[in-house]
């Protein structure tokens, strides 16, 4: 296991990590086209009004002490009001996060039910006929950008076979599962092909390693070659891989929360930048960002228990 | 001679490796017979590519299932060729073990050394997990790694290059193997941890009567070592005999260009002999003798005509069509230097 020592380490990266975050969003905000403050008021709004909504928003405060004000808030859990809700953006994101989190766990454990066997059979057969078609097949997943391959899962299984729902979200846990097929499917199928190319490649390298010739030298079970020599060495670079598709998943899930009308947080961002709702877009950039953050930091911890020699680092 | 009275342990004969199609298959080991004796180390020499190692993998069957193994191994008695997958493994790393070239990339990086020694125990024997990591300790211990004990729980990367060596040995070692296949053991570690390592497999061969087949391409190595010598070439073998022998009086072209090739007893700055050209490739063998491309005596039938491994003096063979010519060859070389 990693010691104490490496884990405290790697969660005091994190903080630079958000300060840069937290500059970024502040200062991107503000670059946006658009006055929020009309965006806000009614059409009729005079001068005095607008002015009054600014003061309120503390948009008349110098950048520097506006900063500080962000940054003060946040840490103290206080993001806000949405513009576009008139609620507390702290309150609307927690209540629209469950589903997106729901949602990108779904899509990677389905990619990696896909890529996973079908990586091993490929693996297993260089070059034959099998591993020729997985490969063909799956590089079409990945030629294809996800709102479309859910467009045409929509079209396909909810419209015209009515296995599935076209959008919205369930109600218990595995109504949700069927709800949320189809959109995580799509993200799955684009996953998966990045996945079960790289699993491939590092399993068929691993399979020729010296160590795993020695493992059979040594008379061991196929099983114990197999789980103990090959696959764990084959994950450390897969790993890697699906924690940065998991960091690109949740970008995704704009789209696809828009295509399948899934109420997370994906779709709500886009509502936001519509609606130049600054403090919703900062909270929800802020999320994205710790989500990312802790993906990331959960993919080092699992690399470093596979692999001994990122320990000590 | 106690040499003779020794039972043979393993006889290959007309040993055949093969890759690729079927129809036109890379024949890695073409022909080769040999016999070890218990307790006997066998060096076997050659270049890159001359078969070496793949040799040693057809013996374990881990050649499989790229490679297609014909002919005979017989050991102790038993032909190991027409086994299974699984009574082969019943063989592997029990009666007979092997060491690999890289204690770099031989070693699982991501497994304690403790764990990578007692899995060959848990595969062999019945030892409880107590009893296993007692003989690990114990493995190690013998192979010269010190502080032992407290050791078992490192990784490959916290040892030297020398170090893993010797852990793979010890790892090698666990379920006290009859036969130790080295595949170059020393080639790549620097030249005082190579002595080591070889009177390390010389004391270990003494001491427990186990057989070696050691690979490798330096004959000083073999002339420390071993008690009997093979030499190969592109995929066949040139010649066999006592070391002493074939260093001393080397009848085959290539025996003869790989003995003068090594700098001993010449005036320092003369040029050293080297074999003309390049190993031939695997898929461009003639059909007669492998070496004739490189051969200084080879004749219009070398190319076509296999010269067969013939008996030449007491326990020596060589496949040679013109062995006078190859000695009168380099005897009027050396009378030159």
């Amino acid at each position: 296991m990693p010691s104490l020592s490496y884990l405290m380490a790697r969660l005091l990266q994190i903080i630079p990590t958000f300060l840069l975050v937290m500059i970024f969003i502040f200062l991107f905000v503000r670059l946006l086209p658009g006055d929020p403050a009309i965006a806000m008021a009614e059409a009729k709004a005079t001068d005095a009004q607008l002015e009054q909504i600014r003061h309120n928003l503390g948009l008349d405060q110098p950048l520097p002490i506006q900063f500080l004000l962000f940054v003060t808030n946040t840490l103290t859990g206080d993001l806000g009001r949405s513009i576009m809700l008139k609620a507390p953006v702290t309150e609307i994101i927690l209540t629209r996060l469950p589903t997106t989190i729901f949602l990108a766990l779904y899509s990677v454990l389905l990619a990696i039910c896909l890529a996973g066997p079908l990586a091993f059979l490929a693996a297993a057969r260089v070059n034959s006929a099998l591993d020729v078609t997985i490969r063909s097949v799956f590089q079409v997943g990945l030629s294809m950008p996800v709102f479309y391959i859910g467009l045409v899962l929509l079209t396909v299984l909810a419209a015209q076979l009515r296995w599935f729902p076209v959008g919205g979200y369930g109600t218990s846990f595995l109504d949700n599962l069927h709800h949320l097929m189809l959109p995580a499917l799509s993200v799955a199928l684009y996953t998966s092909a990045i996945i079960l190319r790289n699993l491939r490649a590092s399993l068929i390298e691993v399979l020729d390693a010296d160590y795993v010739q020695f493992a059979r030298a040594k008379g061991l079970s196929p099983h114990i070659v197999m789980t103990r020599h090959v696959l764990r060495n084959a994950l450390v670079s897969t790993v890697t891989l699906l924690g940065l598709s998991i960091g690109n998943l949740m970008s995704g899930t704009l789209v696809t929360e828009t295509v399948f009308a899934v109420p997370g947080v994906g779709r709500l961002m886009l509502e936001a930048i519509f609606a130049r709702d600054y403090p919703l877009i900062q909270g929800l950039t802020l999320t994205f960002a710790v989500l990312v953050s802790v993906v990331f930091l959960l993919t080092d911890i699992v690399q470093s228990w596979l692999d001994p020699r990122l320990r000590q680092s | 001679m106690s040499q003779i009275e020794k039972e043979t342990v393993l006889d290959i004969r007309r040993l055949r490796t093969e890759f690729g199609l079927t129809e036109r298959p890379l024949v890695a080991v073409d022909d080769v017979s040999f016999q070890v004796k218990a307790g006997e180390i066998l060096g076997l020499v050659g270049e890159s590519g001359s078969g070496k190692s793949i040799t040693l993998r057809s013996i374990l069957g881990i050649v499989r299932p790229r490679g297609r193994v014909k002919g005979e191994i017989l050991w102790k008695g038993r032909d190991l060729v027409p086994l299974d997958e699984a009574a082969l493994r019943r063989v592997r790393g029990r009666e007979i073990a092997m060491i690999f070239q890289e204690p770099m990339s031989s070693l699982n990086p991501l497994l304690t050394v403790g764990l990578q020694i007692s899995e060959n125990l848990a595969a062999h024997t019945d030892l409880d997990a107590k009893a296993r990591k007692a003989r690990a300790v114990e493995l190690l211990d013998m192979v010269g790694i010190p502080a032992a004990r407290d050791r078992l729980g490192d990784y490959p990367h916290e040892f030297s290059g020398g170090m893993r060596q010797r852990v793979m040995i010890a790892i090698a070692l666990a379920s006290n193997p009859q036969l130790l296949l080295a595949d170059e053991p020393t080639t790549a570690l620097d030249v005082t941890i190579q002595d080591q390592i070889l009177r390390l497999i010389q004391a270990l061969s003494r001491d427990l009567g186990m057989a070696v087949i050691l690979v490798t391409h330096d004959m000083g190595v073999v002339a420390e070592t071993c008690d009997r010598v093979a030499v190969m070439y592109g995929g066949r073998l040139c010649e066999t005999g006592p070391t002493a022998d074939v260093i001393g009086d080397a009848r085959h072209p290539y025996s003869l260009g790989l003995l003068r090739s090594i700098p001993r007893d010449v005036a320092p700055r003369t040029l050293l002999y080297s074999i003309p050209g390049a190993p031939p490739s695997l898929n461009a063998l003639p059909a007669g003798c492998a070496f004739t491309a490189r051969c200084p005596v080879a004749g219009p039938e070398c190319r076509d005509v296999r010269p067969n491994l013939g008996t030449a003096g007491k326990n020596r063979q060589v496949a040679c069509h013109h062995r006078e010519q190859a000695l009168i060859h380099f005897s009027a070389r050396e009378a030159a230097q």
